[in-house]
């Protein structure tokens, strides 16, 4: 029995920790009221790890904060329901009496690391302010717990770092010192909202590794926030599924992951790309988008986008039972825990796997170099102390005419500036950048407008990349226009009616601001602006990182349909290994500036030959308990080192177990490990044979 | 730090030559000079002849570049020449005004403080209530209102309420403490009203920003108190877009309380300045600017040293 069995055991016979029983939650708007949160109802024992899942506007934060009453105080009212921890509903708490509750018994561990900690305080004053007020500690006794709660965090040199600030940490360094606030008066229970959501791949294994032994090891039950079912697999003992302010599912990890019984929940496990899985399937979407909890649907509030949407859906419904301790909220949940519901996995063949051309490239980049001079600090009134960043450092791939090149990379790793110097946004400082068979790395600005027609971009933030004083068809249209394409006004309205209606959005729209539109919509009209042109090659940057998990399905699914329709070319730079693995031919992996391995995307996955892509691999969760009870828990040690001082020789050396003396010294040639398969490494072939050792 | 220091008062130097050449020359475009306005002001009959010695007297008559020579050394050995209206050196000329400038300025800066840190305060913690409203009426108040209009209201209150009216003469400070404080607290309410009023105003808006930082969230979510939270957490971080305007509104002061000093009857820098611009006085004048200019300059620097004390992201390498 392993310990995660015996943790479970524990945790089904111990006392309940925390009830929340039929909590509402509304919010004042000028709109009107917003009912956030619908009688939700769940419970914590001692010592358990419970998930929260949910897509964004869901209610899963508003009524973790409600537990900490937390919520703005002028637009948020609690109305009805009660939170019970250990036999006090702290509903009922003085606001004095609540502020004893928190950092005391209850502590709560925000998602954005970088703005949650004060910026001028030290992070020592930061870390023993709970124990002055909490524990009355005197200077002495705090500063001694507050080293050890940094130790405990895996903060070495504690003594030192209790004087800096937070600007002196990393994201992930921040994070760490968070839990070490949040640890610091042994609490009972700690909720965690997202609490690695901003973080990177191998930095967040890190985080929620420490903190599943941290409250494992001193008995502190866990309530984890978070829209990554992965996290949920690899974590929870339990889980609540929440849609549109109400718990939709309730059960073990095991029950929604293996038997879900609600029709949202299935289609939320199959709209996510996996890492596990082999591809060839469209992706299966939620149709449709949340409801406006201004004005929901009466009757299940997931009926309007359910695929098995009958009469009776549009009754009131209460949770049900779907199996032992398994609860759903679904009007059919007999027939759907009978499997009579499922539909049958869709098998699109996708893209018949037509032959690529690979000897002729629409894009080529050859040793590509992109540096950038930094001011470190004022050496005297003249003279300044410089660096260079080598954000790309020597990087070389192809793109064949109709294939899809994915880019992985954690944050800093220069993937995106290598996107910037293909769209000649910024200049290579070496190298060479062919476009169609012809170099325009230093084609005249006039030159390259005519490529720029046929190179588009799809930004990351469909909130911040559209204009938000231009409709959105005026957006789109803007390039028609700017390149005379569609003179006449009339026609070119016609043409933004035919763009909206490809990417999925209706003619009407065109009149709508971005403010008006859902994220997922908006990144559409992005999709639709880089379409305008006709492009041939489009640098696809982050497209569905910021949008929700089964609206990432729909776009991810229209990109597809789009290449196979139009024949384009796709850069696809992402963080995210599932989803890089879904759509791309080719994966290229990006480390510090340089490409680690790239190869077809069955063979990367499958046999990766590059240390850093193997730690990428296994520190992403799978949506699968079971798979994930197998796999052993391996969190990259260390932190990304500084792009400033990037580590000599092989610049993976530093968090690589597998480096010996010469990967300190040489920096590893990129070469063929493989038919179509490069790996920049000194030992791929052992780091191979001790990963095949290790699966058998 | 320290080397950060010094390399900005290095920094001064050309700053302040810069100012030093631009109000020589500027003074020197201005058609007319001293002696016209010293001899022939009162429109009596003097003779070219006596005017041309005049010149020849206070040096008028040498060539631009020599006169401009003679002032750049002169203000390297820290020397601003003599007054050609007085005759006497010009750093006595400003240096007896400066101290009664300079109180007045100190005593608004304190007034301006102690009432809008608690004002902006109270205004930002209790949002969209009648505090606030009647915090915004008071601040909107002071950027509106002149301040030498508001120092006639006060002296009118002064006169018609209690029959009194502050002293005239002036007494420093290390003299008689209630005396000088009689005379000058007045005028120096007049300026802190609207000095309030700026900072209050941005203390209430910065906090506001600040009070709906994560940080703040987290430090509840710690448990800290309510007034922890916002002296410790918020405050500290509401007060930097303060300190700049506090700094730039001190500097201000110094140079700029012409019509105020009028109304109070101080004989102070901007009674000064008037004076000597009246009298086409180029060395008064020409050292008057180069001390604002300093004062600005330090001022300046001050908060900039002030942000690193406050703010530890900032750090001077």
């Amino acid at each position: 029995m392993d310990a995660r069995t015996d943790q479970k055991t524990h945790a089904e016979t111990a006392p309940v920790l925390l009830s929340v029983e039929d909590l509402h939650v509304q919010f004042e708007t000028t709109r009107g009221i917003v009912r956030a949160v619908e009688g939700i109802s769940y419970t914590v024992r001692r010592g358990e790890t419970v998930a929260i899942v949910g897509e964004s506007g869901c209610g899963k934060s508003v009524s973790s904060l409600a537990i900490m009453r937390l919520l703005p105080r002028k637009t948020a009212r609690i109305t009805r329901g009660r939170i019970m921890l250990d036999g006090r509903n702290l509903l009922d708490l003085s606001d004095e009496q609540m502020r004893e509750v928190r950092g005391r018994d209850v502590s709560m561990i925000f998602q954005e690391p970088m703005t949650s900690l004060n910026p001028v305080l030290p992070i020592g004053l930061q870390i023993m302010e709970p124990l002055f007020i909490h524990l009355k500690m005197t200077p002495e006794q705090a500063k001694a717990r507050a080293m050890e709660l940094l130790e405990l965090v895996g903060i070495t040199d504690s003594a030192r770092r209790l004087d800096q600030y937070p600007h002196q940490f990393s994201g992930g360094m921040r994070q760490r010192v968070m839990i070490a606030i949040g640890l610091a008066c042994n609490p009972k229970l700690i909720i965690a909202d997202e609490p690695t959501t901003a973080l990177d791949v191998t930095i967040q294994a890190q985080i929620l590794e420490l903190m599943k032994n941290l409250s494992r090891e001193l008995g502190i039950a866990l309530v984890i926030i978070t829209h990554n079912l992965g996290i949920v697999a690899r974590y929870a003992d339990r889980v609540n599924v929440m849609y549109a302010g109400n718990i939709i599912e309730q059960g073990s990890a095991d029950d929604i992951f293996l038997s879900p019984a609600h029709p949202y929940a299935i289609g939320l496990m199959r709209s996510v790309p996996r890492l596990d899985e082999p591809r060839g399937t469209r992706l299966e979407t939620i149709e449709g988008l949340p409801p406006d909890l201004l004005n929901p649907p009466s009757g299940c509030r997931f009926s309007p986008r359910c695929p098995h949407r009958i009469e009776i859906c549009s009754q009131p419904i209460e949770l049900r039972p779907a199996g032992e301790g398994h609860l759903s909220r679904c009007h059919r949940v007999d027939e759907v825990v009978a499997g009579k519901l499922t539909k049958p996995q869709v098998v699109v063949a996708r893209l018949a796997q037509q032959e690529l051309d690979h000897t002729n490239p629409i894009m080529a980049v050859e040793n590509l170099k992109k540096f950038f001079n930094v001011t470190l600090a004022r050496k005297n009134w003249i003279s300044q102390e410089k660096a260079v960043v080598r954000a790309v450092n020597d990087v070389s791939f192809s793109i064949a005419k109709g294939e899809t090149l994915g880019l992985v990379g954690e944050s800093g790793c220069g993937k995106t500036t290598v996107g910037r110097v293909v769209l000649r946004l910024d200049d290579a400082t070496e190298g060479k950048i062919k476009f169609e068979g012809l170099d325009i790395t230093h084609s005249s600005s006039g030159a390259m407008r005519e490529k720029r027609r046929r190179i588009q971009v799809i930004f990351q933030d469909p909130y911040s990349s559209l204009n938000p004083r231009m409709t959105c068809g005026e957006i789109i249209a803007e390039p028609l226009a700017v390149y005379k394409i569609v003179a006449e006004k009339k026609a070119r309205e016609e043409r933004v009616a035919e763009l909206l209606q490809q990417v999925g959005l209706f003619p009407y729209m065109a009149e709508r601001y971005p403010h008006e539109l859902s994220g997922g919509q908006r990144q559409r009209v992005g999709i639709a602006r880089a379409l305008a042109l006709e492009p041939t090659f489009i640098v696809c940057d982050e497209p569905v990182s910021a949008l929700d998990v089964s609206i990432q399905g729909q776009i991810i699914n229209l990109l597809e349909d789009l290449q196979q329709r139009l024949g384009l070319s796709f850069l696809f730079i992402a963080h995210d290994l599932a989803v890089v693995r879904h759509i791309s031919n080719r994966v290229a992996v990006m480390y510090l500036g340089r490409i680690m391995e790239l190869a077809d995307r069955d063979e990367l996955y499958a046999n990766p030959a590059h240390p850093y892509t193997q730690a990428l691999l296994d520190a992403a969760p799978i949506p699968d308990p079971k798979v994930e009870r197998g796999r052993a828990p391996r969190a990259l040690k260390g932190e990304i080192p500084s792009p400033l001082k990037p580590p000599s020789g092989c610049v993976f050396h530093t968090r690589c177990p597998f480096a010996i003396e010469v990967c300190k010294e040489e920096v590893p040639e990129t070469r063929q490990f493989g038919p179509r398969h490069l790996v920049a490494c000194h030992r791929a072939e052992e780091v191979v044979a001790h990963a095949a050792t290790a699966r058998n | 730090m320290l080397r950060y220091t010094i390399n900005r008062i290095l920094l001064m130097i050309p700053t302040l030559i810069g100012v030093a050449v631009l109000v020589f020359f500027m003074l020197r475009i201005v058609p007319g000079d001293i002696v016209e306005v010293k001899l022939r002001g009162d429109g009596g009959n003097i003779t070219q002849e006596v005017v041309e010695q005049e010149r020849k007297r206070l040096g008028l008559d040498r060539p631009l570049l020599i006169q401009f020579k003679d002032y750049m050394i002169g203000l390297a050995k820290l020397d601003l020449g003599i007054s050609m209206w007085t005759e006497r050196p010009v750093i006595e000329e400003i240096a007896i005004r400066l101290e009664l400038s300079l109180e007045v300025a100190i005593l608004a800066t304190i007034i301006a403080i102690l009432l809008a840190v608690p004002l902006g305060t109270a205004a930002a913690l209790m949002r969209d209530t009648w505090v606030d409203y009647a915090v915004r009426i008071i601040t909107i108040g002071g950027l509106s209102i002149p301040s030498f209009w508001f120092g006639m209201l006060i002296m009118l209150t002064l006169l018609s309420l209690f029959n009194w009216l502050p002293p005239i003469v002036f007494t420093p400070i290390y003299v008689d403490p209630v005396a000088n404080l009689t005379q000058l607290i007045w005028p120096a309410m007049a300026v802190g009203y609207r000095y309030c009023a700026v900072t209050a105003r941005m203390i209430r808006s910065s906090l506001l920003e600040i009070m709906s930082e994560d940080y703040i969230r987290t430090a509840r979510a710690k448990g800290v108190y309510e007034k922890l939270v916002v002296s410790r957490h918020a405050l500290r971080n509401a007060m930097l877009p303060a300190i700049t305007v506090i700094g730039l509104e001190f500097a201000f002061l110094i140079g700029g309380l012409v019509v105020t000093e009028q109304v109070f009857n101080l004989n102070g820098i901007g009674q000064l300045f008037v004076q000597s611009v009246s009298r086409n006085d180029f060395m008064l004048i020409q050292g008057m600017v180069m001390m604002i200019a300093v004062f600005y300059v330090f001022v300046n620097l001050i908060v900039d040293l002030l942000y690193a004390v406050f703010d530890p992201r900032i750090r001077y390498g």
